[in-house]
């Protein structure tokens, strides 16, 4: 229970952090970044995680922001989840964040946990990934060739992976502030509060009077990685949300899945979870939507 | 070995120590310092047991290397009694609430709930209910299943911390 050794770095800028990531470590295996250190201290413990070298980007400045600036919500890779969790900007700009991070285990982990730090490990039981493929984030990166911007849709590649390259870091994330009308919701079911959710939904609905407009619906814990639930989303779109429009989005959604059976649930139970989950996500985001309307 | 030199002000007193960088702080509180009111349960974030408040916010220390920390202010559950001795608040509305059996969990609970008190003095929001204060406390383990007096006792003392 304790973590093999290993060589550790502090940069303080994100050029230096790049470099010390594309160094590879004198005798082989594997770098990696420490950012709020609640999934990776736990795997270094478990030693589940040997990485030969540790780069620990909480000195580097500049990556605690929040801002919101032409329609565009922007979060620095090292904001705390408790901070982003209690602000204002983001409760308005993204109320889907500001619902699915209560979610993440408990105060404690979140006053560490970072928001970029659980979107690159990419656990796909987790919230916030979830949140960003439903939102369609960019992730931007900046590496040995510069700064680049990844779409949700392309970040995520499978099981704790993601199309960053050995030698990028994440450094923020930007999504979309969501227009009048529109409310959002995150339901997920876990044995005890904090610990890794069964399934998640993350739902995000803009309506028109009664008819939905937009819809936007993710799946976490049913598959390697976050799924976007398109067939529901267009199930939805220009119905109201009554009790048939619901059961079709949740059939829509759930036809396709095939997660997987473990200790924590059946794949039989996670799909009928995320039915479930989806209709009560669903309609609670379309009672916010009417309320902020 | 890979060591680092770190300074760390724990309970306000200041320390300087070298520590292998593979540390983690609670080892560090422990072993170093020899802080042994921070209890090690699980040594990977689920027990709540090491729990401790890292510059003004409570945190694992089970999940923190001790590197990390330097030129951090925290506190332990040896920092919350008060100078002249007498018990925290906290403290003391567990005893009254016979909030423990074993013990073992109860630095890390009175923690937790200190932190949840220092908040509400900051005028932040707090869990308001039982069923809230569970929720907030379910990252305590506690194998003597004693929960009912620990929210008796989380109760009683965030109603007596007042809003400074």
């Amino acid at each position: 229970m304790k973590p093999a050794a290993f060589d550790y770095q502090s940069p303080t800028s994100i050029a230096e952090a790049v470099q010390m990531l594309a160094e590879p470590p004198e005798d082989g295996g594997d770098v990696k970044v420490l950012a709020g250190g609640q999934s990776l201290v736990p795997l270094l413990s478990l030693r589940l995680a040997t990485p030969a070298r540790i780069v620990d980007i909480n000195r580097i400045p500049g990556l605690t922001g929040i801002s919101e600036e032409g329609g565009v919500l922007t979060l620095g890779a090292l904001v705390r989840q408790r901070t982003a969790e209690h602000s204002d900007v983001v409760a308005r700009a993204c109320p889907l964040m500001a619902a699915a991070i209560p979610h993440i285990g408990h105060t404690a982990i979140r006053n560490r946990g970072t928001i970029g730090g659980s979107i690159a490990h990419a656990d796909s039981a987790a919230e916030l990934p979830t949140v960003a493929l439903c939102l369609d984030a960019e992730m931007v990166a900046h590496g040995s060739n510069g700064e680049r911007t990844i779409p949700a849709a392309e970040f995520f590649t499978g099981f704790f992976s993601t199309a960053l390259a050995e030698d990028e870091i994440l450094t923020a994330v930007r999504v979309r502030s969501v227009a009048p009308g529109t409310g959002a919701a995150y339901e997920e079911l876990a044995r005890r509060h904090g610990d890794f959710a069964m399934v998640g939904v993350a739902a995000q609905v803009r309506l028109d009077g009664d008819t939905v407009t937009e819809a936007r619906i993710a799946l976490s814990g049913v598959d390697a990685q976050p799924v976007r639930a398109s067939k529901a989303e267009a199930a939805l779109v220009g119905h109201t949300v009554d009790e048939q429009t619901l059961s079709a989005a949740a059939d829509a959604a759930t036809a396709d899945l095939h997660p997987a059976s473990d200790l924590h649930a059946s794949a039989a139970y996670r799909k009928h979870l995320a039915g479930v989950l989806i209709r009560r996500a669903v309609r609670n985001a379309a009672t916010r939507a009417k309320e902020s309307a | 070995m890979n060591t680092r030199e770190i300074t760390v002000t724990v309970n306000g007193r200041r320390h300087t120590r070298t520590v292998e960088v593979r540390r983690t702080l609670a080892d560090f509180l422990r072993e170093d310092l020899g802080l042994t009111g921070t209890h090690l349960g699980c040594e990977h974030g689920v027990c709540g047991a090491c729990t401790v408040i890292i510059d003004g916010v409570t945190a694992r220390s089970c999940l923190q290397l001790a590197v990390q920390a330097d030129g951090a202010e925290i506190t332990t559950v040896e920092g919350v009694t008060l100078p002249d001795g007498e018990l925290h608040p906290v403290q003391e509305a567990l005893r009254d609430s016979h909030a423990f059996q074993c013990g073992f969990c109860t630095p890390g609970f009175v923690m937790a709930i200190y932190g949840m008190c220092e908040e509400k003095k900051a005028g932040k929001p707090v869990p308001c209910s039982r069923a809230e204060l569970r929720e907030e406390l379910s990252g305590n383990i506690c194998r003597c299943s004693g929960y009912q007096q620990i929210i008796d006792g989380a109760e009683a003392a965030l109603a007596a911390a007042k809003e400074a």
